[in-house]
């Protein structure tokens, strides 16, 4: 009984997902690791009706920002410097998933002491992908109008809530 | 003694779980590109079901798997024939854990009703189907994303949360881990268990089990909490009492969806709906329930206008008193598996020994300590300074044991912590203050969905 436990590959409980860490969000609402990007949704600092649409791609590290209206950002016009909407959406995930677990996705080569992501990025300029980050947010956010539900979900045993990270 | 069970392992349970091992690793690498090896492993499982009423199908459906004809069918098949050695499994082990602790537990009997959600389901069927061609190996981020709309129609169709729930959890892990190529080690048993499940219930005619309206009084022993990227999810286990002096072992479960950067105690935000559950948790109060479903399989229907919050509780006293003598409830039949074994048990004169508990006469039970959530009060520590656990013996390759709640000795005082403490907001000051931190999440999100979804 006192024998280590079964082998990951083995366990039905194994752990994939490190869990998210809690965040401000006022200014960064919305991060999130898919498509092949991180992508997400910067507050406008200047209008509450507005938000940017910023995103990088993995591999490549293609930049693109456009307000939810779709406009090109100021900042980044089309180019490959990072705009202050860019930095603060890599801020953010830094924060929320940890910088192994974002700089592996972007496939991004990070210093061990890299204050931040873009000294690990060769960035490029990518197309315009905010309608479709802006669905996700939308979807993303759908998910607080769900109903909740008492049904058994016997399927949750496999899911454990977060532990502290202690 | 439940030492026996912690000590013995039922006849053949390896055997089964290495069969099972077969599916897994092929699922691995893929159906499109299954080698000499784990052909023969596939072949080993079809001969293990000759003679069983699965037999024929399982034999034609790795027949013709092994040939390059993969159908929704011939995957059903499969799932099917995993899903019924895990269930056997699943049999083996709680049976040595009824005669060890002396508990009774009624036979199951097959649920008859069904759902349908047709169409619904066939999209989640061809992202599964295109998963097992592929291998988990095989998932890259196109892929991965695969499930997105078959869930967004889920989430939004009665009766098929189920599904949805599971798809979306599984779905996250994939995206998380694309591409799977460069993941240095693959959790194959999960994966397969959140595939074969999946599929089974993106089957057309899923048993529902019906649910049969009880009264009585509940006593709360402890809640296990649960969670994925959206959703969260509170399961009392509690003992429920009806008339002629009947106890049953049963549990009751409220879930929300949320996001993922809702997390922690400020999850139980998410809870608002049920301000009865969360306050009889908080409380440790009993609740009075009148014409609540029960399921067959021990699921109590949660319904806030049919509960009333009674008197306070001391859940260790009641499960002193009434624990050893409570009937279990029997799994559904299509829901057994050893990941869904959570068995309340009261353990009383242990020895703390590290991520262990010492029972005496050389038997230990480990503890599940990843299964001490941070939205409750539960801390190794305490743990490990316990006199007296509640708790769930869990199997998952060897027993384990998730606390739900201790008795401990703080400073010198007696103290009862128990996970559901926090059901109404942390009581410790430091937590109280990151709720209210993080808790604000909740609200600039909602805030910013008012304002752009109804665009």
């Amino acid at each position: 009984m006192t024998t280590d436990g079964a082998d990951y590959e083995r366990r039905s409980s194994a752990p994939v997902i490190a869990p998210a860490q809690p965040r401000k969000l006022a200014k960064v609402p919305f991060v999130e690791l898919a498509d092949g990007r991180l992508q997400g949704v910067v507050s406008s600092g200047s209008d509450v009706e507005r938000v940017y649409v910023s995103s990088i791609t993995a591999g490549d590290h293609g930049l693109s920002c456009n307000t939810n209206n779709n406009r090109p950002c100021g900042g980044l016009s089309g180019g490959s410097h990072p705009c202050n909407h860019l930095r603060a959406l890599a801020d953010a995930a830094l924060a929320q998933y940890g910088r192994d677990r974002v700089a592996r996705y972007l496939r991004a080569d990070l210093a061990d002491d890299a204050a931040d992501l873009w000294s690990g990025l060769h960035t490029t300029a990518a197309p315009n992908r905010a309608a479709e980050v802006f669905a996700s947010f939308l979807r993303h956010l759908a998910y607080l109008e769900v109903e909740p539900a008492t049904d058994p979900l016997p399927e949750l045993q496999w899911f454990p809530a977060a532990a502290a990270v202690r | 003694m439940l030492a026996d069970a912690l000590r013995g392992v039922p006849d053949r349970l390896d055997e089964a779980l290495s069969l099972v091992d077969g599916v897994d690793d092929a699922l691995v690498h893929g159906l499109a590109r299954i080698d000499e090896e784990r052909a023969a492993a596939l072949e080993s499982l079809a001969a293990a079901f000759a003679g069983s009423p699965l037999a024929d199908r399982v034999a034609d459906a790795i027949g013709k798997i092994l040939a390059g004809t993969v159908t929704d069918e011939h995957l059903a098949a499969l799932a099917g024939a995993r899903a019924a050695l895990l269930g056997a499994a699943h049999d083996a082990l709680v049976s040595s854990l009824d005669t060890a602790l002396g508990r009774s537990r009624q036979a199951s009997a097959p649920a008859a009703s069904t759902t349908d959600s047709g169409h619904l389901l066939a999209g989640g069927r061809s992202w599964l189907r295109e998963l097992a061609i592929a291998g988990w190996r095989g998932v890259d981020h196109e892929l991965a994303g695969g499930a997105a709309q078959a869930v967004q129609s889920l989430l939004a169709t009665p009766g098929a949360r189920r599904l949805a729930v599971l798809l979306d959890g599984f779905a996250a892990e994939l995206r998380a881990a694309a591409p799977v190529a460069t993941l240095p080690r693959i959790p194959a048993r999960r994966w397969a268990d959140l595939w074969t499940r999946a599929l089974l219930l993106a089957q057309g005619g899923y048993p529902v089990p019906p649910a049969t309206p009880v009264d009585g009084r509940l006593v709360v022993l402890g809640v296990d909490l649960h969670e994925h990227p959206t959703v969260f999810r509170a399961q009392a286990h509690a003992l429920l009492e009806t008339s002629g002096g009947r106890v049953r072992l049963v549990r009751t479960s409220v879930a929300a969806a949320k996001v993922d950067t809702i997390s922690g105690p400020s999850a139980w935000r998410m809870l608002g709906a049920f301000p009865i559950f969360r306050a009889v948790l908080a409380e440790r109060r009993t609740v009075e329930v009148s014409g609540m479903g029960l399921t067959p399989g021990g699921d109590l229907i949660w319904d806030e206008s049919r509960a009333a919050a009674g008197e306070p509780a001391d859940p260790f006293a009641a499960a002193r008193v009434r624990l050893g003598a409570a009937a279990a409830l029997p799994v559904d039949v299509l829901d057994r598996h050893p990941a869904v074994l959570a068995e309340p048990v009261l353990l009383e004169g242990y020895r703390p020994a590290g991520e262990a508990f010492d029972l005496g006469g050389g038997v230990t039970v480990a503890l599940d300590l990843a299964r001490l959530p941070a939205a409750g009060p539960l801390t190794p520590a305490l743990v490990a300074s316990s006199t007296a656990c509640l708790g769930l013996l869990r199997w998952d390759g060897r027993w384990l044991l998730q606390p739900l709640a201790v008795q401990a000795v703080v400073k010198k005082k007696p103290v009862a912590v128990h996970g559901g403490d926090w059901a109404l907001g942390p009581a410790d000051a430091k937590a109280a203050k990151a709720e209210a931190a993080a808790g604000t999440a909740v609200d600039v999100l909602r805030e910013r969905a008012g304002r752009l979804l109804r665009k």
